[in-house]
């Protein structure tokens, strides 16, 4: 993968071309939803091991701004800042368009003040980002919300620098949820 | 001699079946005592002649139980003018020439194989007389708890206050396992530290633990569903129970001073709201509805009435709110935050996680007064826990850039520090007295 260049058109559903490696020369085109789908009757597949099949996915492109999964919050509050907006709507975009797709929404906070509260609060900013995916067209179904509070830090200070990271609402797709453990 | 005996009863130790013994232990260092505390001799123990020497030394038990109080100041044995064995050797008048106004003699005589009784006086040198004097029948496994039981003792006679030598503190560790991953362990141990055992280790974070009032269960908050949830474990024989049925958070256990209901945060649609659970029925009452954060819910020990954090207002306060429900009424004004209150066993005081701008500490606000006594000077001090005589409390703390329990008298006038060998250690919730026999 790491060796592949990705050219991915990302239009509201996925038509992706990918060029293979070299090595391989082989280009293939995805059919528009191209999730889970058998190979076709007429086709005739050939080489490729399962894992270097591309998943056609803009969930997968690096430079989709689907790729950005965290959403970043200020001490003690649950407003979703504006510069999160065009994340956060293109990830409710997608949803609208995929309602097969389910996505968790993992609140978190940054260790300052009470256990419990951080709970809490950790689930409100999850419902803050809820409401701005529906807003978009999601489903209810699609959106399932949690709080860790202060229970798994992203980063391990004590001070500002991680606090910073630490205050957010993790975006976690389909059955890879859990950034736990 | 007068002695009294103790029922064996009372000293036999309930195993604790799901009882791994960790190897770490706290230990517990004074690091700022109070002016005046009490001088008090304990001189060691006597043995009989050819006894083999018993694995625990109960006087520097009692000693080590005294000097946590922060109200007694153990003299050096090597001010002791005299190391007497029985009354009849001691002379008062060589002890109030070093000073020492009290002071506790014992023997430990071996009646049996792995028994033991365990004889103890406690003397005031002023007067030259006895002020108690126990016989206590134990075993070899129980010294630690014979010892515990006689600072009880001395610590009630000499204060008037029970003393809480025997009780036991539940707090949540977590150790780093093999490939770096987080491993979540409830523990109980005895107040000092001692004895700690394993009641329920996961993968997946815990919190909140909290003793039910008899202290033979505690709940506590697992996250090994994926979402929070609550449990109640019986503390002997593990078995476990889920306290709330599912839904989104599940959390903040409370039990009421009966023991017959909890109270707990629960959220239905991202709104986290205080319920009551009837443990009986297990029917669930709405008890706030507000669309704030309303959690850490606590009950007055008239059961009549419970405080809980919400930020109603816009940052955290504490109310109150009658448990039959109805308009709560705010607590807390001086601060920016102010959550997670632990009622002292009077109902006098309210301890709480306190702010008044980048630290958090923990103060204790008089409820009659609405006076607000700051008590640590921790960055991030969190889970302020009473003890049940209501003279200290602990609370979790950070030292070192790690994760530590530490204990504060209630007038703010004793610091100590309860040190894991390893591991961070938080959450602490003291134990309720051990019942009567």
């Amino acid at each position: 993968m790491t060796k592949c260049k990705l050219f991915a058109a990302i239009l509201v559903a996925a038509t992706t071309v990918l060029t293979g490696c070299a090595s391989r020369g082989t280009v293939e085109t995805a059919p528009e939803d191209a999730y889970g789908a058998e190979p076709g009757e007429g086709g005739e597949t050939t080489g490729l091991e399962a894992q270097d099949q591309f998943q056609l996915d803009p969930l997968q492109d690096p430079d989709s701004p689907l790729a950005k999964r965290i959403i970043y919050f200020d001490y003690d509050s649950d407003q979703v800042k504006a510069d999160s907006l065009k994340t956060i709507n293109a990830h409710g975009q997608y949803l609208a368009n995929n309602s097969n797709h389910l996505v968790r929404l993992e609140g978190h906070a940054d260790e300052r003040g009470s256990r419990e509260y951080n709970l809490a609060l950790g689930e409100r900013r999850a419902q803050s980002v809820r409401r701005l995916l529906q807003l978009q067209g999601v489903l209810d179904d699609q959106i399932e919300i949690i709080s860790y509070g202060e229970e798994l830090p992203a980063a391990p200070g004590h001070e500002e620098p991680s606090w910073t990271l630490n205050r957010r609402v993790e975006i976690v797709y389909g059955s890879g949820y859990s950034s736990s453990q | 001699m007068r002695l009294k005996t103790f029922p064996q009863v009372m000293l036999t130790l309930a195993l604790l079946i799901f009882a791994a013994r960790a190897q770490a232990v706290l230990e517990i260092e004074i690091t700022q005592g109070v002016e005046g505390a009490l001088p008090i001799a304990v001189v060691p123990f006597a043995l009989e002649p050819g006894e083999v020497r018993p694995p625990e030394d109960i006087a520097a038990i009692v000693e080590s139980d005294l000097h946590s109080s922060g109200l007694f100041n153990p003299v050096d044995e090597r001010r002791f003018p005299q190391r007497p064995a029985v009354a009849a050797d001691i002379n008062f008048q060589l002890w109030r020439n070093q000073g020492i106004e009290t002071i506790v003699i014992g023997s430990l005589d071996a009646v049996a194989e792995g028994r033991y009784n365990v004889q103890f006086q406690l003397f005031d040198a002023i007067y030259g007389r006895q002020l108690i004097g126990y016989s206590i029948p134990t075993t070899r496994a129980d010294l630690r708890r014979a010892a515990h039981k006689i600072s009880d003792l001395i610590f009630e006679e000499l204060t008037g206050k029970r003393g809480v030598f025997s009780t036991r503190v539940a707090y949540i560790s977590t150790q780093t396992a093999g490939g770096g991953k987080e491993r979540y362990v409830l523990q109980i141990a005895d107040y000092d530290g001692h004895n700690p055992r394993t009641i329920f280790a996961s993968n997946r974070p815990l919190m909140s633990p909290a003793w039910s009032p008899d202290g033979k269960r505690i709940a506590y908050v697992s996250f090994e569903s994926e979402r929070p949830e609550i449990y109640i474990q019986e503390i002997a024989g593990g078995r476990r129970t889920l306290a709330a049925g599912p839904t989104r958070l599940n959390s903040a256990p409370a039990w009421s001073p009966d023991g017959e209901r909890m109270a707990l945060t629960r959220s239905e649609n991202g709104n986290p709201d205080i319920y009551i659970l009837d443990l009986t029925s297990n029917t669930l009452t709405r008890l706030t509805d507000y669309s704030s954060i309303d959690t850490e819910p606590v009950w007055m020990p008239d059961g009549q009435s419970l405080v809980f954090t919400s930020d109603r207002t816009g940052r955290p306060q504490l109310y109150r709110i009658s448990a039959s429900g109805g308009n709560p009424e705010r607590l807390t004004f001086y601060g920016d935050y102010n959550a997670d209150a632990n009622v002292s066993p009077d109902g006098q005081q309210i301890a709480m996680v306190h702010s008044e701008g980048r630290s958090f500490q923990i103060a204790v606000q008089d409820l009659d007064t609405g006076q607000v006594r700051v008590l640590t000077d921790g960055a991030l001090d969190e889970s302020p826990s009473f003890a049940p005589n209501g003279t200290m409390m602990m609370y979790g703390t950070t030292h070192d850039g790690r994760a530590v329990l530490a204990a504060v008298s209630e007038d703010g006038q004793v610091h100590q520090r309860l040190r894991l060998q390893e591991g961070a250690v938080r959450e602490p919730v003291w134990g309720p007295f051990p019942e009567e026999p």
